[in-house]
């Protein structure tokens, strides 16, 4: 009998558990440890920030999930992992801390024979002077965040309403932010939202953003077909932003929130500012900040973790520059060069390389987005290490057999840019491969017969569909493996 | 949509016109367009 331990319960680390549940014996066990007691449909919580959806709508219990599954849970905070074990504890372990009220920072040590880390990101709001919910700005990254910028959100359309004009910011809150479309997400569902409350003339939006320009979204853009042209993501979002009246910075590092300003450096290091009554700035993530030791207690943190504190992987984390890039340099298998019976899935493993060029000011100040890992590459990678995993426990493979290179697959992204049955409307966008290839696609980086964009209403029916999809996936309720990743 | 003012930001990109807009929003086409969208995913999925 083996233990498989998962670190987090978010989309990846709760894939992998249902899928490793399902495809092993019951003599197997497979352990969720993670700080927080709900499951939560990230992706909806741009709509919990406009007040569309409340956060009961975007999030459910785990424990009665996982006694159905027979999954042991820890609502509890992984601290460190041990992967030689110590001189009392022989067994690999990871130290955890409870979060759970009752057993409130008590700490343990769970023994496992296979890791997997899906611990997600840490929003870094410290990164940028007086960024942040605690300080002077907002963000929809949890579903807390969401409902405390509802409620802001709120406040500044009484103001409209009562014939104060308002200027919104909306974007990244540093030069290395990730997850720039669920920014555009929630910009575009604000935008909405004022029409829908007749004060869209009453307001200035603006969207700030470390892509170097529209339409990049971390992954270097893309190209499409339309109307006789391959044509790059960037016309099209200009359009998008043109046709709803939005403003748009680009290449900014922003440096300083201030309450009613904030301070930001450009790609050609000039300094600016920009005013605004209500800000939603996105954080730039980090790894959760695990540590590791060896048998005699000596950190070893360095060996499994980046500098970042994502865990590495079977990348080629060599540096190399922006030419040099090759699809191989991203990891399929994603288990630790150093600690066979140790993986990392979603956004806990630490990429190569951007997808984006780096690019910095003048100044020297790095001004790029972090390559985005969205729901469904974290689910896919997650479900294949699973089963990975349980081939390897039950003797069926020696070595993970299934590969999941985030070069050699592809991605549907469905950007909501107004909630409503009738007149909503998403930005709906499937791009192959995730990482371009510019040897196979020298052009575009990208096959064009998979790669494609669309705006209507369709693709908010997409959006809600999946919403209602993946939650009834998530609760693990019949057929639930019929729901792809 | 803001007055367009020549070198702006916004006086460049392309804009859709009333008829791209109805189809936006038109049923019966994004009813079929939702069919189609479902089929993409499905093949992204396809390809892992
Ligand atoms: C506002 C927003 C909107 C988004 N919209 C979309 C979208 O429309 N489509 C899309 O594909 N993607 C979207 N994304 C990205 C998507 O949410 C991520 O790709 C996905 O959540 C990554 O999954 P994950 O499991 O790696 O991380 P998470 O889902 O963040 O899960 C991490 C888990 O680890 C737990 N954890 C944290 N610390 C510890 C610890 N020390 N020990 C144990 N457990 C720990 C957390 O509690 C959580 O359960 C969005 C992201 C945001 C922020």
């Amino acid at each position: 009998m083996g233990r498989l331990l998962i670190l987090g319960a978010g989309i990846a680390g709760h894939t992998a558990a249902m899928h490793a549940r399902h495809r092993l014996p019951a003599a197997h066990e497979v352990v969720v440890v993670s700080p927080n007691s709900q499951w939560n449909w990230i992706p909806s919580n741009i709509w919990v920030g406009t007040g569309y959806m409340k956060p009961e709508q975007v999030t459910f219990p785990l424990a009665p999930v996982y006694q159905k599954l027979g999954i042991p849970f820890h609502q509890a905070r992984a601290v460190s992992v041990h992967p030689d074990g110590s001189p009392e504890r022989p067994k690999p372990f990871v130290t955890v801390e409870y979060t759970s009220p009752e057993r409130q920072g008590q700490t343990e040590q769970l023994e496992y024979d296979f890791l997997i880390n899906a611990t997600g990101p840490r929003l870094n709001f410290g990164a940028t002077k007086g960024l942040g919910p605690e300080a002077n700005s907002l963000s929809v990254c949890t579903y807390g965040h969401a409902a405390h910028t509802a409620a802001a959100l709120k406040t500044s359309i009484e103001r409209m309403k009562r014939g104060e004009p308002q200027t919104l910011l909306i974007g990244t809150g540093h030069g290395t932010c990730t997850c720039q479309g669920a920014a555009f997400e929630y910009l575009f569902n604000v935008e909405f939202e004022l029409r829908r409350q007749g004060v869209r003339d009453k307001a200035r939006l603006i969207w700030i953003s470390n892509e170097a320009e529209l339409g990049d979204f971390g992954m270097g853009g893309m190209f499409i077909r339309r109307g006789g042209y391959v044509t790059h993501s960037r016309v099209f979002a200009e359009s998008l932003y043109t046709e709803r009246g939005v403003e748009w910075i680009t290449g900014a590092h922003v440096k300083e929130v201030g309450a009613r300003e904030s301070i930001y450096e450009t790609l050609d290091g000039d300094e600016r500012s920009v005013s605004h009554d209500f800000a939603m700035l996105l954080p730039p993530f980090t790894g959760v900040g695990l540590k590791a030791f060896d048998r005699a207690g000596t950190e070893i943190t360095t060996d499994l973790f980046a500098p970042n504190h994502f865990m590495l992987v079977d990348a080629d984390y060599r540096k190399k520059s922006y030419d040099e890039w090759s699809p191989a340099d991203w990891p399929e298998t994603y288990q630790s060069p150093k600690y066979p019976s140790i993986f990392a899935v979603g956004i806990a493993f630490a990429p190569p390389h951007p997808i984006s060029k780096p690019m910095t000011s003048t100044k020297g100040t790095p001004i790029f987005p972090t390559p985005p890992r969205t729901g469904m590459p974290s689910g896919v990678m997650a479900r294949q290490v699973a089963l990975n995993i349980a081939d390897m426990m039950t003797g069926r493979a020696t070595a993970p057999t299934r590969k999941a290179s985030l070069a050699h697959m592809g991605a549907a992204c469905i950007a909501s840019a107004g909630a409503s049955v009738f007149n909503g409307s998403a930005v709906a966008m499937t791009v192959y491969p995730i990482v371009p290839d510019f040897k196979t696609y020298p052009d575009t980086g990208r096959e064009l017969r998979y790669t494609t964009g669309e705006v209507g209403l369709a693709g908010h029916w997409v959006k809600h569909a999946l919403h209602y999809a993946f939650i009834y996936k998530a609760k693990a309720n019949p057929l639930w493996r019929a729901v792809p990743e | 949509m803001p007055l367009r003012k020549p070198f702006e930001q916004s006086y460049y990109p392309p804009l859709p016109t009333r008829w791209t807009r109805y189809w936006r929003t038109n049923i019966p086409w994004q009813f079929l367009r939702f069919l189609l969208l479902n089929v993409k995913m499905l093949r992204m999925v396809r390809k892992h």
